[in-house]
């Protein structure tokens, strides 16, 4: 029933999947992988460029890119079989697309966070649970280069990969009944940025005083899957300066 | 232009399309839980049929107008009165400066959708006007309404004008005059309290025990009272799966059904997230979102299998009617 699978150039094999009537997946293999990622990333902008009728938005995940599509449109008003038409544009879109080689040189996002103290509640915790001190759970989490893999959960939350596996850590038995917003906190082998203030069970390590997601922009969110993105320790002082300035 | 909220009723929010092209920057969809109602609502006050209305949900609000306007209610019977008197749904009603609509106790469904010709004119936010309640964007000052809101209504569309310059004319003494023409009901059709689901199989159906897929066909499950505009929880035999390996998180969508560890599945619905990582047992057809967003609370509601083929045709057979439907009206104003 599934459609062939297109060709890549890294020979990555996609399938196609239907989730509903209105939507297609594509499935990237099952494995996360900087590879995979820049694959998801290259598809996505290509989509972007050249919609197909019925279009409406594309959604990357750690392995998938979700098509969004109106079933009304894509069929030229009844005349095709959507499904059947969707695949066939993405298809052709997938043998067209050129996957770039690693984007090393693309920009870093430098995340500015005061760890620690009211910021980082959960900071000692977490050197605790790691048999870490406090100072060395900070130079573990701004060492390496993170890689936005997806948006989801909130407006603007990044799912990222790349942290020090020394730093997992569990979530919280009890979630807090608000996290405010830009605190960044550790859940398992993830860390992120919680972009809006909401309940959750993450450990929280620090706060950046950037906004996350601004709603009355044309760009919502700050980040985007594909970036890539570091963390610079400052201090409450600096904290609060930028605050001043981000508002 | 405007409408007076004296009291804001259990849940009303401003509803439009919903808010497309930012679901990868994790900004959900909104917009009405049961689309069709709005859609036909807005066609029957001559609007586009994305404009924003009213969604009201089950205990509605007091509503007065502020100018002369022509309005629809659609979606779920409350009871709506006019001036103290029974208005009928689903018809043109031209009403006046300082009539007052009402609600009373929910007959059938429990969504009943206003819309005003013009549309309300609420700003933008991210290229719509649908309330994002938990991110307080969109809507009317981000949030549900509250008494003493006024919101404002543009000015009435072309069509709008011309369908209710027919209403205006016989009877000149009466605040309100409904059209002498209606669409058909498509429903109430919940009345019953169960309903049946077209649900297609979700990517993660074969991860759930033989069992567990027979009962998720063949059992009642119940939408339970933690049931929002983010999802429906239901409650039946919980749901087994042959074991419990992760699922990495990607995207869902509206009628997504999740089975999370507890086994009880959850229905996504209009405030939905996007992103998720809990199995997907099943996926509801577009074409029956409306049947789901009218269920009330403690109705029940079994699944039914179809296939993409069959949920394609029932969409475009919904579609088809909708434009035979904007086709309709129009003549109606052209041989008036």
């Amino acid at each position: 029933m599934l459609p062939s699978p297109g060709n890549l150039t890294t020979d990555t094999p996609v399938q196609l999947y239907a989730l509903g009537d209105s939507a297609i997946v594509l499935q990237f293999g099952d494995a996360i992988s900087p590879e995979t990622h820049r694959a998801i990333q290259a598809v996505g902008t290509y989509l972007e460029e050249h919609p197909f009728p019925g279009f409406i938005e594309h959604v990357p995940a750690f392995t998938t890119l979700t098509v969004y599509y109106n079933p009304w449109l894509a069929s030229q008003a009844g005349r095709l079989d959507p499904y059947a038409e969707v695949a066939r544009q993405l298809q052709e879109l997938l043998s067209q697309v050129q996957v770039p080689a690693d984007s090393a040189a693309a920009p870093i996002v430098e995340i500015s966070v005061c760890y620690g103290g009211s910021f980082g509640p959960d900071l000692e915790w977490v050197a605790r649970h790691t048999a870490l001190t406090p100072e060395q759970v900070v130079a573990l989490h701004t060492a390496p280069e993170y890689r936005v893999y997806m948006i989801g959960f909130a407006p603007g939350f990044p799912y990222l990969g790349g942290m020090n596996e020394q730093l997992a850590a569990p979530r919280k038995d009890q979630p807090r009944a608000e996290v405010p917003a830009g605190s960044v906190g550790i859940a398992g082998k993830q860390t992120g940025i919680y972009s809006l203030p909401t309940p959750g069970g993450w450990q929280l390590i620090g706060r950046t005083p950037r906004r996350l997601f601004t709603p009355e922009a044309a760009s919502p969110s700050l980040l985007r899957a594909g970036q890539r993105l570091r963390f610079v320790s400052i201090t409450e002082d600096e904290f609060h300066q930028l605050q001043e300035h981000e508002s | 232009m405007s409408l007076s909220v004296i009291r804001p009723g259990m849940l009303t929010t401003v509803q439009d399309a919903g808010r497309f092209g930012y679901r990868q920057a994790g900004v959900i969809v909104s917009g009405p839980m049961d689309t069709q109602a709005l859609r036909q609502a807005n066609l029957l006050v001559g609007n586009p049929q994305g404009a924003a209305g009213l969604e009201i949900t089950l205990r509605g609000p007091t509503i007065q107008f502020e100018a002369d306007h022509l309005i629809v209610l659609t979606g779920a019977d409350l009871s709506p009165t006019l001036n103290g008197q029974p208005v009928p749904l689903r018809r043109p009603v031209a009403v006046t400066r300082g009539c007052e609509l009402t609600f009373g106790v929910a007959r059938s469904g429990c969504r009943a959708y206003l819309a005003v010709s013009g549309g309300l004119a609420v700003p933008e936010v991210l290229n719509s006007r649908a309330t994002y309640l938990r991110a307080g964007i969109g809507g009317f000052e981000g949030r549900a309404l509250q008494a003493g809101d006024v919101v404002p209504v543009a000015e009435p569309t072309e069509l709008g004008s011309q369908l209710r310059a027919h209403l205006t004319t016989p009877h000149p003494a009466r605040p309100w005059v409904a059209a002498s023409w209606s669409i058909a009901p498509s429903w109430p059709v919940s009345l019953t309290r169960t309903a049946t689901i077209r649900v297609m199989r979700g990517p993660e159906y074969n991860q759930f025990t033989e069992t567990s897929q027979q009962a998720f066909w063949t059992q009642k499950f119940t939408v339970t009272p933690s049931s929002d505009r983010m999802g429906y929880r239901l409650h039946g035999l919980e749901l087994q799966r042959h074991n419990h390996q992760e699922t990495l998180s990607t995207a869902v969508t509206f009628g997504t059904v999740q089975v999370p560890a507890g086994g009880l599945p959850i229905i996504l619905m209009a405030d939905h997230q996007t992103t998720g990582g809990y199995p997907r047992i099943a996926q509801v057809i577009s074409t029956d979102f409306s049947l789901l967003a009218q269920l009330p609370m403690g109705g029940k509601l079994r699944f039914q299998e179809v296939t993409l083929a069959e949920a394609h045709h029932a969409y475009l057979h919904q579609e088809q009617t909708l434009h035979q439907l904007a086709r309709a009206i129009q003549l109606t104003v052209r041989h008036q």
